[in-house]
């Protein structure tokens, strides 16, 4: 327990979101199936969400809404960053918003060739 | 086989800044500047329980604005390449092949189960978007998160009637006419109050309860209406070819 409880949790939260950036990032570069290329930007994308929340962890704090657990007067000592949750749930909608168009890219050209390796498409490689 | 190389050198290198990173970090143990700022004058300010909103909605709101406009754009191009183009004189081959989807497309239905636990369900999954955008001032959740619970009712009837038929006209309708009052809203704000999206066009109101925060509650149902239906409508193009315009 006194090993787990020297750990940050954000120290935590912060190396899982980077090993995801890198995961995905190795996912978007090795693989030649469209999809999966997708798939790892979708890591990536939540790897980047995972850091930004991280950071605006505050030491024993709690989400920033005020109620009855966490009364107005103490509220700037108890919350965390209220700044960074919003930027991730920006970051989130236009992360799915990206997702959506590229899967849309991904049945065209699908649909165009039958196939989903990139290696097919050579009319834009040089 | 140099790609590899280089490919590994290159993670190698962001994962050389990324361990100095994590290596260096230590957590706050004070709000910064900004987020104190709102974490003291913003029940006052903006009287909303729920600070993320607070930021989103008001404080935020203009990138708000311009992260609805990124998602309505990106419907738009979903909508744009997924439009079945009738190319009659396309190769025979692709066409077969086209006819060959469509026939996978119409794939037997659902068991009994999904479709009566959809029909009990639906209203259900329905309702709590609702009212999740509708609390996005008091609790977690907010006009973008009831809209993601709305689209995602719409996922469960869709997978299981696949047939059933989603109005297109209802959906641009809805859409459009909620991020016009949107940005009404947001106009009104310069006319009667602070600025762009201010919330206090209308009264605060009793601090915790459901009709308080002047405009958010307004905003995130507009908001909520536009992103459910918005992303229903991606789905509904992801589903099969296009049935016709709208």
């Amino acid at each position: 327990m006194s090993i787990l409880a020297d750990i940050q949790i954000s120290l935590i939260v912060l190396c899982s979101g980077l090993g995801l950036i890198l995961i995905g990032l190795w996912g978007i570069l090795t693989q030649r199936n469209i999809i999966r290329m997708i798939v790892g930007f979708s890591l990536l994308d939540t790897g980047i969400h995972m850091v930004m929340v991280s950071i605006g962890y505050v030491t024993g704090g709690t989400a920033p809404i005020i109620n009855d657990a966490v009364p107005m007067a103490e509220a700037a000592s108890r919350i965390v960053d209220p700044v960074p949750s919003a930027l991730v749930l920006t970051a989130i909608v236009i992360g799915l918003g990206v997702t959506a168009v590229m899967l849309s890219f991904a049945v065209r050209m699908y649909r165009e060739r039958r196939t989903l390796m990139i290696d097919e498409f050579t009319e834009s490689k040089w | 086989m140099i790609k590899r190389i280089i490919i590994l050198l290159v993670l190698a290198m962001l994962a050389a800044i990324f361990l100095d990173l994590a290596a260096n970090y230590s957590e706050k143990t004070s709000l910064s500047p900004l987020g104190h700022y709102y974490a003291e004058q913003g029940p006052a300010e903006i009287g909303a329980a729920n600070l993320v909103t607070a930021v989103v909605v008001t404080y935020r709101g203009l990138d708000t604005l311009g992260e609805v406009t990124v998602l309505f754009i990106s419907a738009a191009g979903v909508g744009l390449m997924l439009r079945r183009t009738r190319r009659k004189d396309d190769d025979e081959d692709l066409e077969k092949g086209d006819r060959a989807e469509e026939t996978a497309g119409t794939h037997k239905p659902a068991s009994e189960i999904v479709e009566t636990a959809t029909e009990l369900l639906l209203p259900m999954v329905m309702l709590f978007g609702i009212y999740v955008f509708l609390n996005g001032h008091l609790s977690p959740g907010g006009g973008f998160q009831g809209g993601a619970i709305i689209a995602s009712g719409t996922m469960f009837l869709l997978l299981a009637l696949p047939e059933s038929h989603i109005s297109r006209l209802m959906i641009a309708m809805t859409e459009s006419l909620s991020g016009f009052s949107y940005v009404v809203i947001g106009v009104l704000g310069v006319l009667l109050a602070g600025g762009f999206l201010d919330n206090r066009i209308m009264g605060l109101g009793t601090y915790g309860s459901l009709f308080s925060a002047g405009a958010i509650p307004l905003i995130y149902v507009f908001v909520g209406l536009k992103v459910g239906f918005e992303l229903s409508a991606v789905l509904d193009r992801f589903r099969k070819e296009d049935t016709g315009p709208l």
